[in-house]
C-alpha cells in the first residue's frame, strides 16, 4: 500500500527539528557532561567550565537560545519507506525550505558560503547537506545535525591497509585527537566508520553522532575498540577547553560496513561537546 | 583555583603586565567581536596603506561571530577557533593591538609576537555561547555589514569570564598539552 506525505509536513517538520536541535542539548549529551562534571575535581578550573557548559544549556532551554553560536550546517538524514509518495513538491526542496525557515525564524547564525572560493554568504544557511536513503515501509524518518566547523575541521580520513591491527585504529583515533587539540571544544564525541569506501566511511562516521553517547556498538569486538579509544583519548587529558582534568571524551560512537579485500577506510568525525540533533518520524 | 581578577579594556600595559598564564579573568569594557573574512580584510587595508574601520591600538579583540539577536542585545555569543587567524596576528600586534580572546592554542609566530609586542591572549568558554550572550551589555555593528555574521562588532561586556592562555612573556598554558600529546 502506497502512503502520501506532503511536501509541506516534512518541510515543517525539519523546521522544527532544526529548532529543538539547536536549542535543547540532547539529553544524552547533558548527562554525559554532568557525568563528566562529577568525575573533575572538585574547586578545579575545569570543573569549574564543566559547570559552565551545563549552565549553558540550561540557559538555552530557558531563553530559546542557540546552545552554541555556530549553528552549523545543518545536515539532514533521511529515511524514506520504499511506499511512499511524496505529494505536493520535490524532498530536497521541502527540506531546504524548512531549514531557510528555521534559520530564519529563530534568528540563529548562517553560516552557508555559496561557493567555497568566492565565499560569499547565501544568507539562508542553505543549502543543506542531504543524506538519503531508501528503506523498507512507508514512514519517512528525519534527523536534523547542525554541525559546527570548529570540530568539523579537524575530522580525518585514513585508508589503511587490510592487515591494520585493531592497535592501529586506535592510534590513527588518538592521533586524530591530539592534532584537534583543545582547538575543537573538548570533551568531544567521536562518531567514527569504519570499512565501505572514503567517502561511505566518512558519511558513516558522521551518522555514527545520532547514536546516543554512551550507547556501545552491539558487536563485541566493536565495542573494545570504542572502550579502547575512550580510555587512551581520556589518557591524554586535554579536557575541557584544553584545561586538563578526566574529560576529554564523553562517548565513542563507531559504525561499520562491508568493505574491499585491499582497503580499511577509517573516518574520524570529531565532534565538540555540543553535540546537536533531532529525530522525528513521519 | 586562585581568585579571579578583574580588569578593563582598554588595557593598558601595567595590566597586561599583571596578568600570568593560567589566570582567571573577568574582563569588562569594550571589545572588537571579528574573524576570519574580516581579519583579511583588515589586513589587506594595512597593507596598501588604506584605514582601517576602528583603531586597534590597545583594543582586545573576541574572535566571534554571534547569532543574530532576537529580542535581546545579541545572541549566542561564545569564541571562535582562533588558530585560523593565526596568519593575519602579527601584523594585528606589530599595530598595537593589546589583546585578543578565542578559543584553543596559537602559533609559535603568535606567540612571539604576543612577547614582542607585550600583548596577551585569553581564552573564552568555548561552545557556552548562551551563558556568554548574559555577559554583553551592548552590541553595535561598525564595519564590513556584506559579511553577514561576519561583520565587525563593538561590543560591550561586563564581567566575561576569561582564562589568561599566554601572557605577556609567552608562557602557554597548552605547553602542557605538548607533552601529553608527542
Ligand atoms: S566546535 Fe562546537 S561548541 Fe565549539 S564553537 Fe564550534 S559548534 Fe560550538
Amino acid at each position: 500500500m502506497l502512503r502520501y506525505v506532503e511536501a509541506k509536513k516534512i518541510e515543517k517538520v525539519v523546521e522544527e527539528l532544526c529548532f529543538e536541535a539547536n536549542i535543547f542539548l540532547r539529553s544524552d549529551v547533558e548527562k554525559a557532561l554532568k557525568r563528566s562534571c562529577c568525575s573533575e575535581k572538585k574547586n578545579s578550573i575545569s570543573r569549574e567550565m564543566m559547570e559552565i557548559l551545563l549552565e549553558n544549556a540550561r540557559i538555552a532551554r530557558r531563553k530559546n537560545l542557540p546552545i552554541c553560536q555556530d549553528t552549523g550546517v545543518a545536515t539532514v538524514f533521511v529515511d524514506i519507506g520504499q511506499n511512499v509518495v511524496i505529494k505536493g513538491g520535490l524532498l530536497r526542496d521541502a527540506v531546504t525550505r524548512g531549514v531557510k525557515a528555521s534559520y530564519e525564524k529563530n534568528c540563529f547564525r548562517k553560516s552557508v558560503v555559496e561557493d567555497p572560493l568566492i565565499r560569499k554568504n547565501t544568507g539562508t544557511n542553505t543549502p543543506c547537506i542531504m543524506h538519503m536513503d531508501i528503506v523498507k515501509g512507508d514512514r519517512v524518518k528525519i534527523s536534523v545535525m547542525p554541525k559546527g566547523f570548529g570540530s568539523e575541521n579537524k575530522s580525518r580520513i585514513k585508508m589503511m591497509n587490510p592487515t591494520s591491527t585493531d592497535k592501529d585504529i586506535v592510534d590513527f583515533c588518538v592521533e586524530t585527537v591530539k592534532l584537534a587539540g583543545p582547538d575543537a571544544c573538548p570533551p568531544f564525541i567521536l562518531g567514527i566508520g569504519i570499512g565501505g569506501t572514503t567517502e561511505y566511511s566518512a558519511y558513516l562516521a558522521k551518522k555514527a553522532l545520532l547514536r546516543p553517547v554512551g550507547k556501545y556498538n552491539p558487536k563485541k569486538h566493536i565495542q573494545k575498540i570504542e572502550k579502547n579509544i575512550q580510555k587512551r583519548v581520556n589518557g591524554l587529558k586535554i579536557g575541557v577547553m584544553g584545561l586538563g582534568g578526566a574529560s576529554t571524551v564523553l562517548g565513542v560512537n563507531i559504525e561499520t560496513a562491508p568493505t574491499h579485500i585491499a582497503g580499511l577506510p577509517v573516518a574520524v568525525n570529531i565532534s565538540c561537546h555540543a553535540l546537536r540533533s533531532a529525530t522525528c518520524k513521519i | 583555583m586562585g581568585k579571579i581578577k578583574k580588569i578593563h579594556t582598554p588595557l593598558d600595559k601595567k595590566t597586561i603586565l599583571s596578568l600570568k598564564h593560567g589566570d582567571k579573568i573577568f574582563l569588562s569594557g569594550k571589545i572588537f567581536a571579528l574573524r576570519d573574512q574580516a581579519h583579511l580584510r583588515i589586513t589587506q587595508l594595512f597593507k596598501n596603506g588604506k584605514k582601517i574601520p576602528f583603531d586597534i591600538k590597545g583594543k582586545v579583540i573576541y574572535y566571534c561571530g554571534p547569532t543574530p539577536a532576537k529580542n535581546r542585545i545579541i545572541g549566542s555569543c561564545g569564541p571562535t577557533t582562533s588558530g585560523r587567524m593565526d596568519k593575519f596576528t602579527g601584523v594585528l600586534l606589530n599595530k598595537g593591538l593589546a589583546g585578543m580572546i578565542g578559543k584553543g592554542s596559537r602559533s609559535k609566530d603568535v606567540i612571539q609576537a604576543i612577547k614582542s609586542n607585550g600583548a596577551v591572549y585569553f581564552i573564552a568558554p568555548a561552545g557556552a555561547g548562551a551563558y556568554l550572550s548574559e555577559k554583553v551589555t551592548s552590541c553595535r555593528m561598525i564595519a564590513f555589514k556584506d559579511l553577514g555574521p561576519e561583520a565587525v562588532y563593538e561590543l560591550e561586556v561586563l564581567n566575561f569570564p576569561l582564562v589568561v592562555a599566554v601572557d605577556r612573556k609567552g608562557k602557554n598554558i597548552y605547553d602542557r598539552l605538548q607533552m601529553n600529546c608527542k
